[in-house]
């Protein structure tokens, strides 16, 4: 009789390590791929700060020892000495402007001393190192300084510096800032706020707690889910043939008799904060439609039971609980508003305005746009305070999520 | 009752944005398609012509003119009847222009208009000669997109199959929220990463003479990087609303845990990985600092990566960047751009939504 066995294991234990090396393979690369993913974010950031930080060779234009007069050193000299100096070395328009800004004699020696050491001495950047040069390679550093530029010295800067963030807008990399950028990135995402977040509650509040099933109120909801997936800058052209084209009286400000003589046009900070805004309404709406969801059907019943009204219920009790999810998406909305920049060139951001924005209707500029203004420039100082310039913006970014965090505990443990 | 009313308006303002996006965009469209442009001819009229002529000599080099052609000579436009190589017979005062005496030695100009077609099969892209052809533009977007695609998807499907299926609670708590920064970084900085870092990296690896210095390889790559966030999210979403009870079953018969991922849980949550993958093509076409700072300025219809070629975002962002004047070519043209792109990433979104109702396979 023949040997019967009810099942052939032999065939399965042969294949079992072969298997499972598979498995180990396998999930040695998953593993891999999601390190990747982080390490580019390491790299991202690292990027960034290598930028920012490094060795400059600085090169005095004049030696300040060739200005000492009578062997007296410019540190010691007197103020009127040291306006003699100036008038010596600078154009007869330049000393010209000088004088009718401020006379002479109303300025403090330090303000002179200033005006000297800028404008004479005048260091230049002559060359820049990254952080990780700077580091690691040193005595490179130093080899090439000595044979390139035997004048120069060797500092270490920190393109971020507080100089930076109030330095307005130059076309000089070294005394550049990107004072106006914050300013008009502040003023419009200000606007964005007052014009979407409203809205975006009210739409919200509609669609959970009033809308019946009607084929409108079905359309708004597909019609929210498709907008969040428009191109941000489609939005940038619809800002642009609406606010900034067709209501260019309204958002020039020469209906209210506002506008900013410089401009003129609609390509204002409230042509751009509402663009932004049309852009996180969807966001914000989803977001808040989440957060009402969330409310739990017993609260409202109990309010009803009370004899509340409908709007009552919704002000009184159903809001008050949803308002930090509102908030922390509301939040993330705004962070991506803030980060934007490719709607804003199209609505048409000034790319070099070198005073602060006063008024809604004034021309602006913001930090994105002077990211992408510098970095598209081929010079390598204009690198590194783009670097510069995104770590403000990943700093102010930060901040607002910090916020968000606060805000959410803050207000969930109330009640 | 006002409150409502209200409510209601806040929530019509969406449906307003989306009338509006495609009615702005199809009249300045439209404006391009039909507005008449008069070009250059190099020719001239060799005689002076009377209100009544028809008939006339125009010399023989310079621009063919044809049966049918629209010609424009100071104010008024006529139609051409017949055209031998140096004379032409033409119906004089046509579109609404009144006949009027011209001198000798007046230009002829010559109407061109852009048409559907031109615009669709047209390789070359030049708003100021009058060549509107979209592949180049089309055709850099395709290629950017498709290496960010082959960056993203392995990566953004690996991470999230690891995410749900191997990682611990631990390790899924830490890796999540990092994945969420990276979502989180403005775009622009993305840009300024693949001009920076990933070109020079390029440039390393495979030599200064093949990668240029603005290139649509780097800028694909870096594209690819930025929406890894987004495919391993909403993938693993929808891995992990696969019941337990599926991957138990797997086990019970024997699987390994790689065998249970990729032939029961992947399989299982189909329909919600093909939705984030078509999303992130959406997101990847529409994408736009990056390839405005590192892919290069102007329309290049080129299949090599590793040259520098416009794509359709980083062509509007480099004409509306400067001072763009309203009604001109170059601002009708951008409209016509923006409305094929809000066309393309409307219909992937729709396309995605269709596939997660139409495929998902629901559990109870």
């Amino acid at each position: 009789m023949k040997d019967t066995k009810l099942l052939d294991t032999s065939k399965y234990v042969t294949n079992l390590p072969s298997r499972h090396r598979q498995g180990k393979v396998w999930q040695r690369i998953f593993f891999a791929s999601t390190f990747v993913g982080i390490a580019a974010l390491g790299v991202l950031l690292l990027n960034i700060v290598n930028s920012a930080f490094g060795y400059v060779a600085v090169k005095n234009t004049i030696n300040p020892e060739d200005l000492a007069i009578n062997k007296v050193p410019i540190e010691q000299l007197h103020q009127t000495d040291l306006v003699y100096i100036l008038k010596n070395n600078l154009s007869d328009g330049l000393i010209r402007r000088l004088e009718s800004e401020e006379d002479w004699e109303d300025r403090t020696r330090e303000e002179i001393y200033d005006l000297v050491f800028d404008r004479v001495i005048e260091p230049k950047v002559v060359d820049t190192w990254s952080l990780f040069d700077s580091i690691f390679n040193k005595d490179n550093i130093t080899a090439t300084l000595q044979g390139k530029y035997p004048e120069a010295e060797l500092q270490f800067r920190s393109w971020v510096s507080s100089d930076f963030l109030v330095n307005p807008q130059s076309p000089d990399p070294e005394i550049a800032g990107v004072r106006t950028a914050i300013l008009g990135s502040l003023w419009t995402i200000g606007i964005t706020i007052l014009f979407s977040f409203p809205l975006g509650v009210g739409a919200a509040i509609y669609l959970e707690e009033y809308a019946t099933e009607t084929p409108l109120n079905r359309l708004i909801q597909t019609n929210i889910n498709n907008l969040a997936g428009v191109p941000s800058i489609i939005y940038g052209m619809l800002g642009l043939a609406i606010f900034v084209r067709a209501m260019e009286s309204f958002t020039s400000g020469t209906l209210f008799g506002l506008a900013d003589q410089t401009t003129a046009n609609g390509r204002t900070i409230i042509s751009a904060g509402m663009t932004l805004g049309l852009l996180v309404l969807p966001l914000i709406i989803i977001n808040a439609q989440e957060a009402i969801k969330a409310v739990p059907k017993s609260l409202r019943q109990a309010s009803f039971g009370m004899g509340a009204t409908k709007w009552q219920t919704v002000w009184h009790h159903v809001l008050p609980n949803a308002l930090p999810g509102i908030l922390t998406g509301a939040i993330l909305a705004i962070s991506r508003a803030i980060g934007e920049t490719a709607p804003l060139v199209v609505v048409g951001a000034s790319t070099f305005i070198t005073f602060d924005p006063k008024s809604p209707f004034s021309k602006f500029t913001t930090l994105p746009i002077q990211i992408w203004q510098w970095t598209a420039r081929p010079q390598d100082e204009f690198r590194n305070i783009a670097a510069a310039a995104i770590l403000v913006l990943l700093g102010l970014l930060l901040s607002l999520n910090a916020a968000a965090i606060f805000l959410r505990n803050r207000y969930s443990t109330r009640d | 009752m006002i409150i409502q009313a209200l409510l209601f308006l806040s929530g019509a303002i969406s449906i307003l944005t989306t009338i509006g996006i495609v009615y702005e965009l199809g009249k300045e469209s439209l404006h391009f398609f039909t507005q008449r442009n008069w070009e250059q001819t190099n020719r001239t009229l060799e005689v002076s012509l009377g209100v009544e002529d028809g008939f006339f000599p125009v010399g023989s080099s310079g621009f063919n003119l044809e049966e049918g052609d629209l010609i424009k000579i100071d104010d008024e436009i006529m139609m051409i009847e017949l055209a031998s190589k140096d004379q032409i017979h033409v119906l004089r005062a046509q579109q609404n222009t009144s006949p009027a005496v011209h001198k000798r030695g007046s230009e002829l100009f010559l109407s061109s208009q852009v048409t559907l077609r031109e615009f669709f099969t047209g390789i070359k892209w030049n708003p100021q000669i009058g060549e509107f052809g979209i592949w180049p533009l089309l055709n850099a977007t395709l290629i950017v997109s498709l290496i960010a695609m082959m960056v993203s998807l392995p990566l953004g499907l690996s991470i999230a199959i690891f995410l749900s299926e191997y990682a611990t609670i631990k390790a899924r708590k830490t890796i999540k929220p990092i994945l969420e920064v990276l979502s989180g970084i403005p775009t622009v900085v993305y840009g300024y990463f693949a001009l920076t870092f990933m070109t020079p990296l390029l440039k390393l690896i495979l030599g200064s003479r093949v990668v240029e210095v603005y290139n649509m390889a780097s800028a694909g790559i870096v594209v690819g990087i930025l929406i890894i966030p987004l495919v391993s999210s909403m993938s693993e979403d929808a891995l992990s609303a696969v019941p337990r009870s599926l991957r138990e079953a797997a086990y019970g018969l024997g699987s390994t845990k790689l065998e249970t991922a990729l032939k029961v849980v992947v399989p299982a949550a189909t329909s919600g990985i093909v939705a984030a993958f078509i999303v992130a093509i959406s997101r990847a076409v529409g994408e736009t600092m990056v390839v405005a700072l590192a892919a290069g300025a102007g329309p290049n219809f080129t299949f090599n990566p590793f040259k520098p070629a416009e794509t359709m975002t980083g062509h509007i962002v480099r004409i509306s960047g400067g001072d763009l004047s309203y009604d001109s070519i170059d601002y009708n043209s951008i409209f016509a751009i923006g409305l094929f792109l809000f066309f393309i990433t409307l219909g992937l979104n729709f396309v995605s939504q269709r596939v997660v109702r139409r495929f998902r396979e629901v559990y109870e």
